[in-house]
């Protein structure tokens, strides 16, 4: 089964229309218990992602390093790291040749997964985009054995389900934290646009 | 937390007002389009004081004109816009030599870092001074982890007492005690004092400092075109943040020495500061000086009152907040060698004295 360089440009594309469409959603969520700028920083990051030229590049996984890179150099925040470090990862962790089983995929999410607790130390109930990221690749995982398509859909559930989570929970890192118990009862931002990128994901044709 | 009717009903209130505010009033700000401000400000920087600093337009990056200065260990911090005079307006001689400037709130990226340290580095490595918020930590982190061929320290500063519970949080956050550890570092790089020596001693400034602040009212980023947080007109957030951040409670509107025991007591409780100290009385960006030294009159009288005697001290706006109205107070104790390095001279926008 191959991942090729124009399957993950169209899932970045993907991602990026759809963190346009809701970047005044993202930012209003942010600056609930943030500070209101998630939505237009990640839409300035995946302009840039968009417009890198995906006929340069000789496999997905030299595509999604460079993607990972450009959204650190413009980002800025918190999210530039923590999405750089994902896509990068989730780059490093695919074959050059692009071919990959159900298992190997997997791997590689949870290559990203694993940068991003890295670099962002943040745990499962801390609010924040780990709380989507981990049951996606959960349910990814049980989903495995009936192929790629279904186990991306699961993922993307598992992701919704793990943003619909961080409601109630009191954050514990970045910005929000500061909140003490009044970050409870918002959604966090950064679950939710993880979620829309798994979501995108599932949308993506891996054959 | 217990909600009545009436805390209702106030809070509708002023829901309301906020609402109004939101939908009739128009941000009111000296800018050409809020897509430049950042940038625009830099181009206003370089023409006002091309006598100590150049800019780098393209990384948004604000050098010592001198820099590199052979020998001496290169001074970097930066963070999101929105603070001046912090930081561009410590970049010079005895303070930084560059200021990486972020978009208004939000930190700056990897690249400007990269590029910064290895402009500024003269033989003797870098020091990065990060203000503890989680992007500029990640972004100087990743910087650092990127630099090749320089010695890179990091000093993450975390002095705002008005966090409390700083293992469930992401940590006390860097405010004030920055602007002191950037003057007093700074006169240490210009003495030849090594990395390790100058990373020692920004530790020390950063065990040592501690701040608190209060806003009376929100800030508007440009961008946003709207107040960060909603306020109502008869009340304060005591403990706030550099961004609007929320800070310990919402409380109403206090006398400036209620106010001043509201912000010392916190930071007295904190660390033993009893003997000599050098304080700032900083203003938020839309307060006046002269409420500023009301405030500071107030912090004399209630220091003295403890035991604790202001020796060096700023008045004045140093480390702010867009628009946003109120102060802090920084209190960092002062003996001979912090004392000496903080009369040392400073040329800057922002501060300079003895030369």
């Amino acid at each position: 089964m191959q991942v090729t360089v124009s399957a993950v440009a169209a899932w970045m594309t993907s991602f990026a229309d759809v963190v346009h469409a809701n970047a005044a959603y993202l930012t209003e969520l942010d600056s609930a218990i943030g500070d209101a700028d998630h939505g237009a920083n990640l839409d300035r990051g995946m302009k840039a992602v968009v417009a890198l030229d995906a006929s340069t590049f000789d496999s997905a996984s030299a595509y999604l390093k460079k993607a990972g890179m450009t959204l650190v150099s413009t980002v800025g925040g918190a999210s530039g790291p923590l999405y750089g470090t994902l896509f990068m990862r989730i780059g490093a962790a695919l074959p050059a040749d692009g071919e990959v089983t159900p298992a190997i995929l997997g791997d590689a999410l949870q290559a990203g997964l694993d940068g991003i607790v890295a670099r962002g130390k943040a745990l499962v109930g801390d609010k924040t985009m780990v709380d989507a990221l981990t049951p996606a690749i959960d349910a990814y995982r049980g989903a495995e054995s009936q192929g790629v398509p279904a186990a991306l859909a699961a993922a993307a559930k598992g992701a919704a389900d793990g943003r619909d989570a961080t409601i109630p929970l009191v954050a514990r890192k970045g910005r929000a934290s500061y909140l003490g118990e009044r970050s409870a009862g918002h959604q966090d931002p950064g679950a939710t646009s993880v979620t829309m990128l798994m979501e995108s994901a599932a949308a993506m044709h891996v054959g | 937390m217990r909600v009545d009717a009436n805390h209702l009903c106030t809070f509708s209130q002023d829901l309301a007002t906020s609402v109004q505010r939101c939908d009739t009033g128009a941000m009111k700000k000296l800018i050409n389009d809020a897509a430049d401000v950042v940038s625009e400000s830099l181009l206003g920087v370089e023409a006002a004081h091309s006598d100590i600093v150049r800019v780098d337009h393209d990384q948004k990056v604000i050098y010592r004109k001198s820099a590199p200065v052979a020998g001496k260990v290169g001074l970097i911090s930066g963070g999101g816009s929105g603070h001046e005079p912090m930081h561009g307006g410590f970049v010079g001689m005895g303070m930084l030599d560059a200021a990486c400037c972020g978009e208004v709130f939000t930190s700056p990226v990897p690249d400007q870092m990269l590029a910064a340290t290895s402009a500024v580095d003269g033989g003797a490595g870098v020091l990065h001074i990060v203000k503890n918020y989680t992007g500029d930590v990640m972004n100087f982190e990743m910087a650092a982890e990127m630099a090749e061929g320089t010695e890179v320290a990091t000093i993450v500063v975390d002095d705002d007492v008005a966090v409390k519970d700083s293992l469930w949080t992401a940590g006390r956050r860097g405010v004030g005690t920055t602007v002191l550890m950037e003057k007093i570092v700074g006169a240490a790089a210009e003495e030849m004092r090594d990395l390790a020596a100058i990373h020692a001693l920004a530790t020390k400034v950063n065990a040592t400092g501690r701040s608190m602040g209060m806003a009376l009212t929100s800030c508007t980023v440009p961008a946003a075109g709207k107040p960060t947080f909603d306020i109502g007109d008869d009340e304060m957030e005591m403990g706030v943040g550099i961004h609007g951040e929320p800070g310990r409670t919402r409380l109403k509107i206090a006398s400036a020495k209620d106010v001043t025991e509201m912000l010392c007591a916190p930071i007295l409780e904190d660390l033993d500061f009893k003997g000599d100290v050098i304080a700032m009385v900083n203003g938020m960006g839309g307060t006046p000086l002269i409420e500023l030294y009301v405030m500071y009159n107030e912090v004399d009288k209630y220091l003295k009152s403890h035991g604790v005697t202001i020796v060096r001290r700023l008045v004045g706006n140093y480390i702010t907040s867009l628009d946003m109205a109120g102060a802090s107070v920084t209190l960092l104790k002062a003996d001979d060698e912090i004392l000496k390095l903080w009369d040392a001279p400073v040329l800057t926008a922002g501060l300079r004295w003895g030369c």
